[in-house]
């Protein structure tokens, strides 16, 4: 497989949405293109994306150790202490039978986020010191489809919601791990907005000759 | 007539171009049609999402179907001293409410019941304009279906909720709550939906619009 391109019209791009054809045009930093037509997003231009990125999905690794680690919350009731990981929650779902609900928490709260920062921070890091990683475009593709099954955030108001159901018969107290998913969920946030795949692909054409 | 001219779209798909529906390159597939890997990152090229619209109606009514033992069937068994009391997805967001958590219970019913409905309706009718071809309110239809893509995500939250429940009410001897047969057809709602709105391909929506004004 070669570097090169098969030629295209110069700088024309196909909105994903309606499939119109339009010119690329300059944009300002952190400027983003609009379909003229249908107005969904067709790119964005964020300086220092790879660096940022990378930052950020450090330091989601580091929440996401933090979240599985510890216990979410704590649960006392008449001197009884309970108390549960993420990873015990679903195995608790799973020993009651209810093992396709379970498979689903484990996917969009523990397997889909773990991958999509290991497969990115495998891709990213290397590129931003001049090397194209062996299945690039494999991994990319993995993960651009897996992404929006990653759900931390909608987890995080699950576990809010809980704990005040909770919080009317018993007292609560919140978790290190508690914590740490609120700051994962903001650094993966943080990481998908610095986040530009044209910057990937980018510097994969500059390294790649 | 000024606006017709400026309105006269070219779409890659009239220009035999595939845009990659991963990487958003453009390219021209080979002559012979046997290639048609992206170039850039070797995803399967193609113009429309294949079957797209029998695709979203097979998860549109797997989803409608389910839909129903989802808000019946009793998502969660809470065992206690004073007796065994099940909860559907409705009576948890009434028990938020009567507790005082009026955002909360606000937050789920928008989650847990809106938007389900919202979505399974918004899709459908996406689905019979397309097959009606229908030229009217192309831009609000588009922006419809990217809020659905959008917003979906957020009716998983009463699985989480339940998760956590079972996990923390389990080993306590005062209560013990079990999840019911409801949670699994919620959460297979919430994912049909998600896959319905993955198989709708929202190009189609303009396509038919293009053809009727090339007519006229």
């Amino acid at each position: 497989m070669t570097a090169s391109l098969p030629a295209t019209p110069a700088n024309l791009i196909a909105c994903p949405d309606c499939d119109l054809l339009q010119q690329e045009i300059a944009l300002p930093a952190h400027g983003e293109a609009l379909c003229q037509r249908c107005a969904a997003p067709l790119f964005r231009v964020i300086p220092n994306s790879l660096d940022c990125t990378i930052a950020c999905l450090l330091t989601a690794l580091l929440f996401f150790a933090l979240a599985n680690a510890y216990p979410l919350v704590e649960l006392e009731l008449k001197g009884n202490t309970v108390s549960s990981t993420l990873y015990g929650a679903v195995s608790a779902l799973a020993s009651q039978d209810l093992l396709s609900v379970a498979t689903l928490v484990l996917a969009t709260t523990i397997l889909v986020p773990a991958g999509e920062i290991i497969a990115m921070l495998y891709l990213l890091i290397p590129l931003k010191f001049g090397r194209v990683m062996p299945g690039l475009p494999l991994i990319f593709r993995l993960v651009q489809q897996v992404r929006p099954w990653g759900m931390i955030e909608v987890f995080m108001l699950g576990a809010m919601v809980a704990i005040v159901k909770l919080s009317t018969f018993a007292r609560v107290i919140p978790g290190v791990a508690l914590w740490s998913c609120g700051a994962l969920m903001l650094s993966l946030s943080a990481a998908a907005h610095f986040y530009n795949p044209r910057a990937v692909w980018h510097a994969v054409r500059l390294h790649a000759e | 007539m000024q606006n017709e001219t400026a309105m006269r779209a070219i779409t890659a798909a009239e220009r035999g171009l595939l845009s990659c529906h991963i990487c958003t390159l453009l390219s021209r597939p080979a002559a012979d049609g046997t290639n048609s890997d992206c170039p850039r990152c070797h995803a399967r090229l193609y113009s429309r999402i294949p079957h797209s619209l029998t695709r979203t109606w097979a998860f549109l009514i797997a989803a409608f179907i389910l839909y129903v033992p989802a808000n019946l069937l009793p998502i969660m068994e809470t065992k206690s001293f004073f007796g065994t009391q099940q909860d559907t997805i409705m009576s948890g967001v009434l028990f938020l409410w009567i507790s005082g958590s009026h955002i909360l219970a606000m937050m789920v019913f928008t989650a847990s019941i809106v938007i389900p409905f919202f979505k399974l309706i918004s899709l459908t009718y996406l689905v019979l304009s397309v097959q009606s071809k229908s030229p009217w309110h192309l831009q609000e239809r588009s922006r419809l279906f990217r809020l659905i893509d959008t917003i979906g995500r957020w009716s998983m939250l009463d699985v989480y909720v339940v998760t956590l429940l079972v996990a923390l009410v389990q080993i306590n001897t005062l209560a013990h709550i079990r999840a019911g047969l409801g949670a699994t057809a919620f959460g297979a709602v919430v994912v049909l939906t998600l896959l319905a709105a993955n198989s709708f391909d929202p190009r189609l929506l303009w396509d038919f619009s293009d053809t009727d004004h090339d007519r006229h």
